[in-house]
Order: C-alpha cells, then sequence, then structure tokens
C-alpha cells in the first residue's frame, strides 16, 4: 500500500481501493462498540445469573426500544452539532396526551364526546407523533431565528414539556387505555421480541437510509462538518438543522408510543433522564459531539451496550448507586476512545 | 554542491543533524540538516509537502524524530514537548495563529506567563509590558481590544510581539507574511533585523522568494523531505532557488495569456453599499475577462466582494449578472445567478474538511446527483472523477477526505465545486495564499483557462506581483472606497501603490513608499 496522497490517481487502477477504504471507515467507527457490546454481553451470559434465559432477553429488547427510538432522534441533532435535553420530558407529555385520547373517561373531562377505539388508538399514536414534532420545531426554530444555543432553549422545553405534561394529567398517571392497544402492547413475536422493538428497528433503518442515502442526509452531515461552508455553497442551512429537531422531537414522541406499548400507563413522571442515556448512547455510539461524523447504527449499538451492561451489573447484585458510577465511567471511556478512534482511521486511511 | 556558509563560524545556535521523521506512509523528513547561526536569518523553502512543517514541529517538541539529533549551543536538545522547547528558548510563530480571541491583547502577550500579585492579575505590569511590545511591533491598537476584533495582520503582530516577551534564542517565523500588506512586510522585516542584531536566530519560512532574498542569510531548501540545498542568499537569485526547490527549471514570472476577444458584460455592481465605514462600490466584468481587486489589508475588498456574493448583507444598490438585474440576500440568491465566491479561508468557510472530495464537490449542486432526493453514488463518482481529472487534483481517489490533501488541492477542490455549480462569475479571494510555487502555477492556468471558456474572474490578492501577472484589468481599494482602476497597458506595482494608499497618506510620503516598493521587489 505505498500509494500516496501524492501520486496522481490512474484512470482504472483506483476503482477498488475506494471502496475497501470506505469499509474501513464504516467498520471501524461502528466496530469498536460493536465488539465491546458482544465481549460484554457474552461475559454476562457466564457470568450473571439468568442473564441468558428468553425472559431476559425479552426484557432488555422491550427496554432498549425506547432508548433506541430516543438516541436515533438525538443522533440527528447531534450530528448537526446540537443538542436537545428535552426528549424525556416530551416523551412523558406524549404519552399523557396518548393516553388521554384512549381513554374514554378521561377524555370526557377534555372533550364533549367519546371516540371508539378504531379512531382514538390512531388518533392518540398521530397525536404523540405531531405533539413531539411540535416540541422539536419549537426547539429548531429558536435556536436558528435567535440564535439562542439549542443547550438552553431544549433546557427550557425540558421544564416546560415537563409542565405541560403534569398539567394535562393533572400530577396523576392514566390508566386504562384502549383494549386492542394493550394487546398489541403485550404481543411478542417468536416468544422472544416484544413488537415494539420491531418500531425500535425500523426506526434505525428509516434514520440509516436517510442519513446514508438522501440529499437531507448529505446536508446533516455537510451541516454538522463546516455549516458555513454549506451556507456560502448556496444552501440556507437552517431549515435542514430546525428539520433535525422535528425529527428529534418526532422520535422522542414515538418514544411516547412505545412507552404506552410497554407500560401500558401515561404518566407525567415517565423518562424522566432519559435524555441523559440517549445523549451516552450517541457517544457510546462513535458520533462525535462538535457534529459531522457518526451514525445511528452506532447509536443503537450504544444503546444495547448501555442496556447489557445496566442488566448484566443487576444481575450480578450490583447495587444502585454502583450501576449508575460504572455507567457513567464507560460514558466517559467512550469518549476518550473515540480521540484514539480518529488517530487510529487517520493512520489507516493514509496508508 | 558544497555549502557556502563557508567561514569557520563558532558553535551554531542551533544544529539540526540527519534528521528522520516518518508518519504513516510518508516519509516527511529524510535526513535533514541544517544550522541556524546567533544574528542569523536562515529561510527555510520548499514546495508544501517538501518537509519545512514536519521539520518545525521537531523543532517545537510537538513531534519527536525518529532518527537524527538537535543541539543547542551544541549541547544536544530532545524536547518531548512544546514547553520544554519553549524553556530551551525555540519560538514558534505558527501559520494558523496561537491567540485566545476572546481575550484582549495584553491577556494575550502575557498570557504563558501572567503577571499575579496576591493571586490576581497584575493588570498594571499587564499594560506595561503590552505597551511596551506593541510599541516594539508597531502596533498602535489600544491593548485592551479583544482579539476578536483584529485582522489576521495585527493578530500576527500580537503573535510576533508575544514572542518578544518570552527570552526566545530560536525564533521560528512560518509563512509569517501570508496575510501582510507591503507596508507590514517591511515592519515586521525591521523587528526581525533588531531581533537578530540582539543575536537571536531566526528560522524564516515562507513562499514568498523574493522576501527570501531581502531578509534572508542563508537559505536552505527542502525537496520532498530531503535537504536539496544550503546556499547563501547573496550568492543564489530566485530561478536557481526554484530550480532547487522544484528540482527542474521553471520560467519565471507569469505567463500572461492574453484573452482572444472580451465578451459581453457579465456582472455589473452599482452603488453597492454594505455595512461598515465605506462609499458605494460600482464595478464591472467581462466574460472572459481576469479583474483583479488590489488594496492593503482592511481596505474593504474582502467585505465589498462578500457583499456582492450575499455573504454579509449589501445594504443598497444593484447587482446585474448579463444584464439582469437580480436581487442577493444570501449565498444562495448568489449562486443562483451565477456568481462564486472562493473564500480567503478555504478551511473553515470553503470545504468540510472530515468529508470527502466528492462530497465536497457536488454540495453544491446535489440535485444534479440526486433524484427525488436520493442520491445516486455511482453518479456522484463519475462527476467527481471527471473533475479530479479536469483539474488533475492530486488524491488516491474522490472518497479521499479533503483534510488529507495538500493546500493547492484543497483549493483546486474549492475550484471543482464551483465548476459543478456552473458559475458564470467566479470572485476568488486570495487564491494562492499558503499555496506553494508549482501548484500556484496550476492555479493561475485554471483560472485563465476559465477566463477563455467566457466565465468572468474576479482576483483579490494581497499578492502585488500576482495582480500584475494574471489580470486584464485591476480595481484598487483604499480605506474602504474602489479608488481606481488600471488597464493592462498602465500596470505597475508604482501605479497600484499609489491608488492603494491614495486614502491613507499624504502625496509625499506615497511616492517615498512606491519608490522604496519598487526597488525591492524582484519581478
Amino acid at each position: 500500500m505505498s500509494d500516496q496522497p501524492t501520486t496522481t490517481s490512474g484512470p482504472g487502477g483506483t476503482g477498488r481501493m475506494p471502496l475497501a477504504n470506505r469499509a474501513v471507515m464504516i467498520s471501524l467507527r461502528e466496530a469498536g462498540v460493536g465488539v465491546a457490546l458482544v465481549v460484554l454481553f457474552l461475559i454476562f451470559c457466564v457470568t450473571a445469573p439468568y442473564f441468558a434465559t428468553t425472559d431476559n432477553f425479552t426484557r432488555m429488547l422491550g427496554q432498549v426500544a425506547i432508548n433506541t427510538v430516543l438516541a436515533v432522534g438525538m443522533t440527528f441533532v447531534i450530528l448537526i452539532g446540537g443538542i436537545d435535553l428535552s426528549v424525556g420530558s416530551v416523551l412523558a407529555l406524549t404519552t399523557v396526551v396518548g393516553a388521554v385520547i384512549m381513554v374514554p373517561e378521561v377524555l370526557a373531562g377534555f372533550a364533549p364526546f367519546a371516540l371508539d377505539p378504531v379512531i382514538s388508538i390512531p388518533l392518540a399514536v398521530v397525536a404523540c407523533l405531531l405533539v413531539g414534532g411540535l416540541c422539536g420545531f419549537i426547539n429548531g426554530f429558536v435556536s436558528e431565528r435567535w440564535r439562542v444555543p439549542s443547550f438552553i432553549v431544549t433546557l427550557g422545553m425540558m421544564s416546560m414539556a415537563r409542565g405541560a405534561s403534569q398539567v394535562i394529567s393533572n400530577n396523576s398517571t392514566i390508566n386504562g387505555l384502549a383494549l386492542p392497544f394493550i394487546d398489541t402492547g403485550n404481543m411478542i413475536v417468536l416468544d422472544l421480541v416484544p413488537i415494539y422493538f420491531l418500531i425500535a428497528i425500523a426506526t434505525v433503518l428509516i434514520a440509516w437510509f436517510v442519513l446514508r442515502f438522501t440529499v437531507f442526509g448529505r446536508f446533516i452531515y455537510a451541516i454538522g462538518n463546516n455549516e458555513e461552508a454549506v451556507r456560502l455553497s448556496g444552501h440556507d442551512p437552517r431549515p435542514y438543522k430546525i428539520a433535525a429537531f422535528v425529527i428529534c422531537g418526532a422520535l422522542a414522541g414515538l418514544g411516547g408510543v412505545v412507552w404506552l406499548l410497554r407500560l401500558q400507563v401515561g404518566s407525567p413522571i415517565a423518562a424522566v433522564g432519559y435524555e441523559l442515556t440517549a445523549i451516552a448512547a450517541v457517544i457510546i455510539g462513535g458520533t462525535s459531539f462538535t457534529g459531522g461524523k457518526g451514525s445511528v447504527i452506532g447509536t443503537f449499538f450504544g444503546v444495547c451496550l448501555l442496556q447489557v451492561l445496566n442488566t448484566g451489573l443487576i444481575l450480578l447484585g450490583v447495587t444502585d448507586n454502583w450501576r449508575v458510577i460504572v455507567t457513567g465511567l464507560v460514558v466517559v471511556l467512550a469518549a476518550v476512545f473515540d480521540t484514539y478512534r480518529s488517530r487510529i482511521i487517520a493512520a489507516l486511511r493514509s496508508t | 554542491m558544497t555549502t557556502s556558509s563557508g567561514v569557520d563560524a563558532p558553535v551554531p545556535l542551533l544544529e539540526v543533524r540527519d534528521v528522520t521523521k516518518e508518519f504513516p506512509g510518508v516519509r516527511a523528513l529524510d535526513g535533514v540538516s541544517l544550522t541556524l547561526l546567533a544574528g542569523e536569518v536562515h529561510a527555510l523553502v520548499g514546495e508544501n509537502g517538501a518537509g519545512k512543517s514536519t521539520l518545525v514541529k521537531v523543532l517545537s517538541g510537538v513531534e519527536r524524530p525518529d532518527a537524527g539529533e538537535l543541539f543547542i549551543d551544541g549541547r544536544p536538545f530532545r524536547p518531548l514537548d512544546p514547553q520544554e522547547a519553549l524553556r530551551a528558548g525555540v519560538r514558534v510563530v505558527y501559520q494558523e495563529l496561537n491567540l485566545l480571541t476572546f481575550l484582549t491583547i495584553e491577556e494575550n502577550l502575557s498570557f504563558e506567563d501572567l503577571p499575579a500579585r496576591r493571586g490576581l492579575v497584575d493588570r498594571t505590569e499587564l499594560r506595561r509590558r503590552a505597551v511596551r511590545l506593541l510599541e516594539e511591533v508597531g502596533l498602535d491598537t489600544p491593548p485592551d481590544t479583544p482579539v476578536e476584533e483584529l485582522g489576521i495582520a495585527q493578530r500576527q503582530m500580537v503573535e510576533i510581539a508575544r514572542a518578544l516577551l518570552t527570552d526566545a534564542r530560536i525564533l521560528v517565523l512560518d509563512e509569517p507574511t501570508a496575510t501582510l500588506t507591503p507596508r507590514e512586510v517591511d515592519r515586521l522585516f525591521g523587528i526581525i533585523r533588531r531581533l537578530t542584531g540582539r543575536g537571536i536566530g531566526v528560522l524564516f519560512i515562507s513562499h514568498h522568494l523574493d522576501e527570501m532574498k531581502a531578509i534572508g542569510d542563508r537559505v536552505t531548501v527542502l525537496r520532498n523531505g530531503r535537504w536539496a540545498a544550503t546556499r547563501s542568499v547573496a550568492d543564489v537569485s530566485v530561478a536557481q532557488v526554484i530550480e532547487l526547490m522544484v528540482g527542474r527549471a521553471v520560467t519565471e514570472g507569469y505567463p500572461f495569456r492574453v484573452a482572444v476577444t472580451q465578451g459581453e458584460e457579465l456582472l455589473a455592481v452599482d452603488g453597492l453599499t454594505y455595512r461598515g465605514n465605506h462609499e458605494p462600490i460600482s464595478l464591472r466584468l467581462h466574460a472572459g475577462e481576469i479583474l483583479g481587486i488590489a488594496g492593503l489589508v482592511g481596505s474593504g475588498r474582502t467585505e465589498a466582494m462578500r457583499a456582492i456574493f450575499g455573504a454579509d448583507r449589501a445594504t443598497g444598490g444593484t447587482v446585474r449578472v448579463d444584464g439582469r438585474l437580480v436581487e442577493i440576500h444570501s449565498p444562495r440568491d448568489a449562486v443562483a445567478a451565477g456568481i462564486s465566491l472562493l473564500t480567503e479561508d478555504r478551511k473553515s468557510q470553503g470545504l468540510m474538511l472530515d468529508m470527502s472530495c466528492a462530497q465536497n464537490t457536488t454540495i453544491t449542486k446535489l440535485a444534479a446527483i440526486s433524484r427525488h432526493g436520493l442520491l445516486q453514488a455511482r453518479r456522484e463518482t463519475i462527476v467527481a472523477r471527471e473533475l479530479i481529472d479536469a483539474l488533475s487534483i492530486r488524491t488516491p481517489s474522490p472518497d479521499q477526505m479533503v483534510r488529507f490533501l495538500s493546500g493547492g488541492n484543497q483549493q483546486k477542490v474549492v475550484i471543482a465545486k464551483w465548476l459543478f455549480a456552473d458559475s458564470r462569475v467566479l470572485i476568488f479571494d486570495e487564491p494562492t495564499r499558503g499555496i506553494d510555487v508549482g501548484a500556484r502555477f496550476e492555479i493561475y492556468n485554471l483560472i485563465w483557462d476559465l477566463a477563455e471558456r467566457g466565465r468572468g474572474i474576479i482576483v483579490v490578492s494581497s499578492d502585488l506581483p500576482e495582480l500584475l501577472g494574471i489580470c486584464h484589468r485591476i480595481c484598487v481599494f483604499s480605506k474602504g472606497a474602489l479608488v481606481g482602476e488600471l488597464p493592462r497597458e498602465r500596470f505597475s506595482e508604482r501605479a497600484v501603490l499609489e491608488l492603494a494608499y491614495q486614502n491613507y497618506l499624504d502625496a509625499a510620503s506615497i511616492a517615498a513608499r512606491a519608490r522604496h516598493m519598487g526597488s525591492e521587489s524582484v519581478s
């Protein structure tokens, strides 16, 4: 491999190189987390009692589902160099909104009519996505229009959405969702995979496709890489940045739907602190905190890694407090590792 | 091939002996040796990639050599980190300046050694030092000005002033004049002479070979990581140095190509006003024409171009392209009208460094490589390959990250992206800044090719010989106003400089200035 950047590329001879090179890039970004995930998984399979049981796998997949949906949305925002602290609160707000629509007795307190489950269920789902998307839009619009850092805007939204969920729910959980919805939530495919895990997987795949193969995705990476260059190339970056926040918000809404499917209760205290898990997963997954680099596949691995770690430690009898400490440590280690990963990639690229 | 340092000098201040440094896949330095004497200005020249930057990094302790030795005063010098090199008296002023932009000039000057009294910053001492240092470098900006409010040239002066504070014995200046106007270069040379008078050794790195002639005592040429020659500056001509650098003879000067015919009026700017203190700007550009924009740094040239392009809002006036009035409120409008701006600062404004050549090239017109919002990777690669070949961009593949290309090739990627956008008017702001001699001429040839194909080119540049060499016409800015225009028949450094200084100086000093510049220039 003595091919230097200084040599002129031949017309045909280099055709194979870039592909191989690109493959190395992709695998390297995600392989680190992937390998760590597999190793950790195997360790716990051997050491932690009950870890390697179908029941446990089903439970883990269920928990992974919610975090995955949130973290995928977070990936979009972090890729453009932003942050969204409001996803946990927005999720809670949407569970409350969805539950209100799906529970006739509660809905009666808001509207003078009752809804048939055939209508109320899809309506609730759509409402969750819309409310989430709207919150995301507000985050994006305010931070772009008035150039407020997204950290601040979403910190405000975190408070406001939580407050709104408390107002709407009157500070109590809402039970008694429509039966067909509950039945759906209880479905387990092949006695192993909860139905809502499939929602999470679909989210990952669609997001992966969008980021990798669409013009929109190209702009997300380009803006994260150098927003000014994009602007001076004749494009307004703002709509794309706002769109990233809308996607993140809407996915928080989808997270609300998954929450309702899984826990069957709308709750104003749902998902407290989940935004931090989502951010941690994105970083562990290799997405650059300054934007422009990363992928949702890495994010998914990041979510899984955190989950395996968490469950494994619980099953090993590690107390809550220590678990939190270990999780935090892993996040920091991942960030440290990330700087070395860039160097490894650079070294490999230049050979 | 013997060095002509001649005199049996005492122990050199700095000796570099057989230094080799390898990076993955590249031997950046290959057995390089040189000596720096006290009180000497030693010019270090070579094309980009010749190993100059790596040598600087080795000296400053950023990189450790794989083989070879360094000596200061004959004693071994093995810096493990930049702090150690600083303590040993080696001070590097990098091309990319290392200033804390939110802090003030005085804070930056003393940052490495803040004067303190009882744990608090001693502001009186801070000011005292700053006043003395600024005086010494001739910068008359108040010391409490935040660095972010300074232009690049002023920042450079601050950086050099900072070097004066510490007791540096070896000063390495990496492309110190890249952004300076002739007047500021003069001032810098004055400072350098004062420093060498105190026995400081200066390693001077520059692409401007005429500056090497003007300030250097000896010159060392590096080529492909190897030592090519060390000569006494007095004994060597610029042409000989260039020959040593590229390893083959190149004709000096700028072989100007006369456009066959000059076409229709392509761009007409009338009464353009924009934020800032300046006069309204009007100018014309024809198809096939290369229009130069000259002026001192800070004369408003870049600002005017940014306003035409919509990068900064214009507040009044009209812009016509092909006779049609266009409303330009943003770069987007300008691009749609066929105008492009190749910014001065490629890395921060022109390129997405961590993305590929192909991705950087196609960003201007993604619609052409996509259908229904889906990217067509194959088409993107084909398009990128074509442009890479057309501009002979040296990259192993279109997928190579732009970060890993040389400055000249990065500039070509920027040109490629605007060719892809099919712009009819291309505004180049400092197109060859930081680019080595060989690549420069490739860029000039590209500019000529574009003009010959009927595009209109505007070149903003601080490099006067460059403008005189490649332009059909030159407009000159002075203190925020477009003060004059010179057709090619009337080109001379003196004429341009007289206009450029018109609003700054009284008549007498203009004449003196022009005489002075005329005598020092080489072309």
